[in-house]
């Protein structure tokens, strides 16, 4: 009796043994499989995002390159010397009166076949909607209501453009065409980016909103024409109206390819609810950059006949968006970040229509007394501005930026942000050899005996000419420049203190000693930025100081991050709200997670992994009466 | 000579090992200043091809520690006791055929699968649990959604294959 129940127990414990033993092994195993899959994601993300930055470098330095080439050019004639001009001059963005040019939109033609939406201004918020609704729509169906999906890529490498077309012929490729039914007539667009401008160019360049009149306002970050993640947000959070203010800071355009149908959709709303509607303007909202990410491409592709008049208005409508967002004075919205040297009374003051882009700057001296320190200190100082990479590094100029210059105090710091100048003033150097080339050839021609020539009036002035003002007035001032570029490039680190940001190639990486003693010294509660990808679409850094907010899931690739969106609350609370817009078919899981950098912030995060809104997604948006399912 | 070859050749494995050890910290290494965070050290662990146990893995952590636990771990650390780990071997990663005969153990029927509640009760109740998370993760891949159940040999070869 005995022996045999406890053989009996014996056998159950060897039994239970087992189990348990091989239970452990299993769970071994499929932890080390987790964490090296969760080791490649990291990996890959670190590759994704060095290729990004590197692109963002690689286009400053090479604009840096021929921007030194072209001011360095000596010219041999008057030819050259126009042809010069007319490059610099190009830049130029249009006069006012220059700009009722683009009022011949009203002759442009829409036919009787154009099916899509036809806009009237002032625009109404049905109108608005509508947009978004038929946008949303185009998306899942194509010319013959069937559903169709797109293959496009609007980078700089591809575009390829194909449409697989599903239906009782069997699958097909069909090209599609530059038909007017397919997107938003040019008329359209010219007319919405008309008002557009006429609206922003009110506005002043720090944005002030208040909390008192709406009782939440929604802060987004890039979008990079990714057009599912904007619907989303609206599906999820609401569209906006008088009870709910937006805020989206910068970025709406390239890489993905519905840059212009965002566009629409935003200024739509912008001029649909002026004062709850806010834009900011980012480092690609930038015909400079846009060339070369991809929106250029996408406008072209979409607007074969009226292309270049919606590039040359969108380039100043780009200029005229404010650089940031003030709300209850407390909260700074801004689309990079800041550094040592920002001063936001002197962002609020400048003429931000000039910074055409971040790009390129011809900038215009100050005055004659601060020109002159800066070129005594170029001459005899280390630190101010390095020479660019491509000539000879001269081994006075300081490797750590953070040596003090021995000139002005506050010039002292880091190294410039994009473009890097060179010792001489480039403009300054061109002038001077161009004068004295002049004034050599004069000299032969009198002494060779013939006639003085009347010179064409130089349309770009000398240094030491009586008024700078007059010319200068088109363009910013280096500390100008540079102030805007830091707001819309830099980028928040770890360690403290402001160094160059030579990743990206413009602005700098700012420490939470410098967000501290920016928050004080305006009073302000925090800072939202974005700019930069992050896998739950938000990031918290510089002890909770600074939020970035990203917009655009799966930035990378399918499944490399989510988007987020932010909401400020009673005494501006930050609530985050995460999503990610699967374009597979992924079963729907709901999960939640403990997230150890959040303890003190109030959040509440919920992850939905939504079917292709494309095709299967039924909803009604939460402001009209009808239910919704997915 | 068999000796100076011996240690040549251990050299040039530390060496390797150093490198490898480094690229792994540095991923995870955020603010650039040598530390990790400790709870990402199983991580770390795990992708340098060791396969410890939670409890081994807790050890570990003991050793690589600060005496009073800040949080962190530093490379200066966490360097020498993985470099050792590394050399001995320990914790080798288990092989499919054993692998397979664990989930037979589960299964003595060997029916060729788990349901999905007899998985959920083993890898919750036995061994060292999952977590919620790592159950429901597991779960999303692992189970056939029309028979309810692992088929454990295919979804071995399918997680081999992935990981290479």
């Amino acid at each position: 009796m005995g022996s045999g129940t406890s053989t009996q127990h014996h056998f159950a414990f060897q039994n239970a043994e087992k189990a348990f033993k091989a239970a452990v092994l299993i769970q071994r195993w499929y932890r080390r499989y987790m964490a090296r899959l969760e080791m490649r994601r990291h990996c890959t993300w670190s590759i994704f995002q060095s290729i990004e930055y590197a692109g963002q470098q690689d286009q400053v330095k090479l604009h840096n390159f021929f921007s030194y080439l072209v001011d360095h050019f000596t010219p041999n004639n008057h030819n050259e010397r126009d042809f010069l001009n007319r490059m610099f001059t190009e830049e130029r963005s249009p006069q006012d009166s220059e700009m009722e040019n683009c009022r011949d939109y009203e002759s442009i033609e829409v036919p009787d076949s154009y099916t899509g939406p036809r806009l009237s201004f002032p625009l109404l918020p049905d109108h608005a909607t509508a947009l978004v609704e038929a946008f949303r729509v185009k998306q899942a169906e194509g010319t013959n209501g069937k559903a169709l999906r797109q293959d496009l890529a609007w980078t700089a490498r591809g575009t390829s453009r194909k449409a697989i077309v599903a239906g009782e012929e069997g699958t097909r490729e069909q090209l599609l065409e530059d038909g007017d039914r397919e997107r938003l007539h040019a008329r359209y667009v010219l007319n919405l980016l008309y008002e557009a401008r006429k609206h922003l160019v009110q506005l002043p360049n720090i944005n002030r909103v208040s909390t008192c009149y709406s009782e939440e306002i929604t802060v987004c970050g890039d979008l990079h024409g990714q057009l599912d993640d904007l619907i989303f947000i609206f599906y999820k959070n609401g569209l906006p109206s008088p009870e709910r203010a937006y805020v989206f800071n910068g970025d709406f355009v390239d890489r993905g390819k519905d840059s212009v149908e965002i566009l629409m959709v935003l200024f739509a709303f912008m001029l649909v609810y002026p004062k709850e509607f806010h834009l900011n303007r980012g480092n690609h909202e930038d015909h400079m950059v846009n060339l070369r990410y991809g929106f250029t491409k996408e406008v072209m592709h979409k607007y074969k006949t009226h292309g270049k008049k919606i590039l040359k208005l969108l380039q100043d409508v780009f200029c005229w968006l404010p650089l940031a967002t003030l709300v209850d004075e407390k909260v700074l919205i801004l689309h990079g970040g800041v550094s040592d040297m920002t001063d936001l009374e002197f962002l609020a003051k400048l003429d931000r229509h000039k910074i055409v882009s971040t790009m390129r700057c011809k900038t215009r001296k100050e005055d004659k007394k601060q020109a002159e320190e800066k070129g005594k200190a170029n001459q005899t100082s280390s630190a101010g501005t390095p020479s660019p990479w491509f000539l000879p590094q001269s081994h006075s100029l300081p490797t750590s930026p953070l040596r003090p210059s021995t000139q002005k105090a506050h010039r002292a710091g880091r190294s410039s942000s994009v473009p890097c100048r060179v010792p001489l003033d480039p403009k300054e150097l061109s002038h001077w050899v161009r004068h004295s080339v002049d004034l050599e050839l004069e000299r032969c021609r009198q002494q060779a005996g013939f006639p003085e020539i009347k010179e064409k009036e130089e349309p770009l002035p000398l240094a030491s000419e009586a008024d700078p003002e007059a010319e200068g007035r088109r363009e910013p001032t280096q500390e100008e420049w540079r102030q805007v570029v830091d707001i819309l490039w830099s980028d928040p680190m770890a360690q403290e203190g402001c160094k160059a940001n030579t990743i990206r190639g413009g602005g700098c990486y700012f420490g939470p000693n410098v967000t501290e003693r920016l928050l004080q010294k305006y009073n302000l509660q925090f800072l939202i930025r974005s700019h930069e990808c992050k896998p739950e679409g938000y990031e918290f850094c510089h002890s909770r100081k600074v939020l970035t907010i990203f917009s655009a899931s799966n930035y990378y690739e399918v499944g490399s991050n989510r988007g987020a969106y932010v909401k400020l609350g009673p005494a501006l609370s930050p609530h985050i709200v995460q999503f990610q817009a699967n374009k597979a078919t992924h079963t729907l899981t709901m999960r939640q997670r403990q997230d150890f950098s959040m303890s003190d912030f109030q959040k509440d995060r919920i992850i939905v992994f939504v079917e292709t809104l494309k095709c299967k997604c039924h909803y009604i948006y939460p402001n009209s009466k009808s239910e919704f399912k997915i | 000579m068999a000796d100076d070859r011996d240690r040549e050749g251990t050299e040039i494995a530390v060496a390797e090992f150093h490198k490898k050890i480094k690229d792994a910290f540095e991923v995870f290494d955020h603010e650039s200043n040598n530390t990790v965070d400790v709870r990402e050290i199983g991580t770390i662990i795990r992708s340098l091809g060791c396969c410890p146990s939670e409890g081994e893995l807790h050890d570990l952590i003991a050793e690589v520690g600060e005496e009073e636990p800040t949080g962190y771990i530093r490379f200066e650390k966490f360097l020498p006791v993985m470099t050792e780990v590394l050399l001995e071997r320990r914790y080798r990663p288990i092989p499919e055929d054993t692998l397979h005969r664990a989930f037979e153990v589960l299964d003595p029927a060997k029916r060729g699968f788990l349901s999905k509640e007899e998985l959920i009760k083993y890898m919750t109740g036995e061994g060292e649990p999952f977590s919620q998370e790592e159950m429901e993760e597991m779960l999303s891949a692992a189970i056939d959604p029309e028979s309810n159940s692992i088929h454990y040999k295919d979804y071995i070869t399918m997680m081999v294959i992935d990981e290479n």
